[in-house]
């Protein structure tokens, strides 16, 4: 028997770090990956701020966030810039954790929100409100509903003596290419104009968004946080099986209630604010988990590249083909198509 | 049935998975300190009186007692602090290394703020020595060999420190070598005190290995005992629908038993004998 390190294998062996009565044991790989996240997540976020058809300098731009800057940059800054740049931070950060509470409750890639229909739920409520002539907010409300109700309804059909992951998979695929219908019979129903608001906000955008958007989304992420941070060890146990976690003294069904009300709220909640951004949920997790190289799914880990994906999505969208302004949708798919392309490819080997 | 004063019991089960039954009215006591093995022909409900006995299937009448209270009344991590399940099938995380794998096992002694005590480190390193696997501790479980996973999963129960252990099917999926290896484990885990309860499906080496042996078919308990006391031919016959031969098992002297031969060869060492 060979000692050789395996791939994937961490090198350094964890070390503990104990005051008092208090202990925790990171993985070293994951801590200095999210402090990564963090820094590049600033630096993204400060660039987006800076740059533009106005360019701001970083340090005026610095200055503005703390209070002290011109009033032309606070104005660019505090007024214009900001609320995108912390809107798009908090829904890829929202994205990503709920991509990760389902697919480790599905114990599946492929059971992310945005493939078992949740945010085709989220789209159909968006698209009925915009047709049915209502405002931003109303839009917003109509993707929580539709989200909260697809949701309740995936659930309820997968239901059989509690709820298998590969049942909820199918069942939701199923129902995403029913409400994908669903919608696009509702935007060839509605008026010319109407049709052309629903599909600008379907590709998922954070143009125009203002802390009328970013604070919904805060509040929700700061109230479901500690419900995230509270399930996420136990979910770890459940990916191993529902017996060897409840061998564990793990209440199974409670912990996956809790997480399944905080996914759907997030999805919800995030869609709401920005449209339907595809693949966020699912490129998150999994990119996550490769650069952590953790065994299964991170809560963390997962809501920092959710919001780092977002925002330079974003940030690549506005300046990438300038003038010409991209919705951020539109670079997530691609750059989530090829990733997930990659992805495939190297689990072939 | 009294009040026994075993630490693990169950009385009056019914067990059922929705609407059917498995089991009906069943007493069983889990002696202290033994090394219990639950046999019975497939589908006789051993396995589902292992999970009820795990508190992993509520029973419909009756119940599973735990040091003198009602198992499902009890905190569930207090439980797991004093009964550890290996279940039949377990999914590996993917990555999971064997060190951080066992490791997992100390989850019912954790809390958010104590995650990694020193009692933690010295039970995961005891658990990895006792099951040979600590040289293992970087590899990935992925890798290993089926017997070397059981020796992880288990030294994974083991970790958890839980003066009971059950054990659904332990030797299932390997090979003989790596069956005996688990199983003389498990025997090693017995003589150091503590109480193994194990679903076996084979009876040679339920007799080698039991102290108390529960045999079940169609969801009763047919005969329990010390097996050289309750193996005979009548039973297995009666529980198996097995003609057979009992013999002194020559390594240890328990039960061996001889399957009947459907057709009495003259000449034993012809083995190449077409139907």
């Amino acid at each position: 028997m060979t000692l050789s390190p395996s791939p994937g294998s961490p090198g350094r062996p964890r070390r503990a770090v104990r005051l008092g009565p208090w202990s925790v044991r990171p993985a070293p790989r994951a801590l200095s990956v999210c402090l990564g996240l963090v820094v590049v997540g600033f630096v993204v976020a400060v660039l987006a701020i800076s740059t533009g058809e106005f360019t701001v300098p970083v340090p005026d731009v610095l200055h503005a966030l703390f209070g002290q800057g011109t009033p032309v940059a606070e104005l660019i800054v505090g007024k214009l810039r900001a609320p995108r740049v912390v809107t798009g931070l908090l829904v890829g950060a929202a994205f990503g954790m709920s991509g990760a509470i389902f697919q480790s409750l599905t114990r599946n890639p492929l059971g992310s929100p945005d493939f078992i229909g949740f945010t085709a739920g989220a789209s159909t409520g968006g698209i009925l409100a915009v047709v049915s002539g209502g405002t931003a907010l109303h839009v917003a409300g109509g993707a929580l509903a539709g989200c909260v109700a697809t949701a309740l309804l995936v659930y309820g059909l997968a239901f059989r003596r509690g709820v298998q992951g590969y049942r909820l998979v199918l069942v939701g695929i199923g129902a995403n290419a029913l409400l994908v219908a669903v919608n696009s019979y509702l935007l060839t129903r509605a008026n010319i104009n109407d049709a052309a608001t629903a599909g600008a906000w379907l590709t998922g955008s954070l143009s125009g968004r203002g802390w009328d958007h970013a604070i919904p989304v805060g509040v929700a992420v700061a109230v479901l946080l500690p419900v995230c941070a509270y399930v996420s060890r136990p979910m770890r146990m459940i990916e191993m099986g529902d017996d060897a976690a409840r061998a564990m003294g793990i209440g199974v069904e409670r912990v996956r209630a809790a997480a399944v009300v905080a996914g759907v709220l997030l999805c919800g909640v995030a869609t709401a604010a920005a449209g339907p951004v595809v693949f966020v949920a699912l490129a998150a997790p999994q990119l996550a988990r490769r650069l952590a190289r953790s065994p299964g799914v991170t809560m963390t880990a997962s809501a920092l590249t959710g919001a780092v994906l977002l925002t330079g999505a974003d940030l690549a969208g506005q300046r990438l083909f300038a003038p010409v302004q991209l919705p951020v949708g539109v670079l997530t798919a691609a750059i989530g198509g090829v990733y997930l392309a990659l992805l495939l490819r190297k689990d072939r080997h | 049935m009294p009040e026994s004063a075993a630490r693990l019991s169950g009385s009056g089960l019914t067990l059922a998975y929705d609407q059917r039954v498995v089991a009906e009215d069943l007493d069983v006591t889990i002696p202290d300190e033994s090394f219990t093995v639950i046999i019975g022909p497939n589908a006789c409900g051993k396995s589902t009186l292992l999970r009820a006995l795990a508190r992993m299937l509520r029973p419909r009448a009756g119940a599973v007692h735990l040091d003198g209270s009602v198992i499902t009344s009890l905190p569930s991590k207090e439980v797991a602090r004093r009964l550890g399940l290996l279940p039949q099938t377990s999914i590996v995380p993917d990555g999971i290394t064997v060190a951080d794998l066992v490791a997992r096992g100390r989850y019912p002694h954790q809390r958010l703020m104590r995650q990694w005590s020193r009692a933690d480190e010295a039970a995961v390193a005891e658990a990895m020595r006792a099951t040979d696997v600590a040289e293992l501790a970087e590899r990935i479980v992925d890798e290993l060999s089926g017997g070397q996973r059981q020796r992880v999963w288990l030294a994974m129960a083991l970790a958890q420190e839980t003066p009971i252990l059950l054990l659904d099917e332990p030797t299932t999926f390997l090979d003989i070598s790596h069956q005996i290896e688990v199983l003389d484990l498990c025997a090693d885990l017995h003589e150091a005190g503590r109480t193994m309860v194990a679903v076996l499906h084979d009876l040679n080496q339920a007799c080698r290995y039991a102290t108390h042996l529960v045999v079940m078919r169609a969801g009763r308990i047919v005969a329990e005992g010390e097996p050289s006391a309750i193996v005979t031919p009548e039973l297995v016959e009666r529980v198996f629908d097995l003609r057979c031969e009992i013999i002194a098992d020559p390594q240890t002297g328990t039960p061996l038993v001889i399957p009947e031969a459907r057709r009495r060869a003259a000449a034993p060492a012809v083995l190449a004998e077409g139907p």
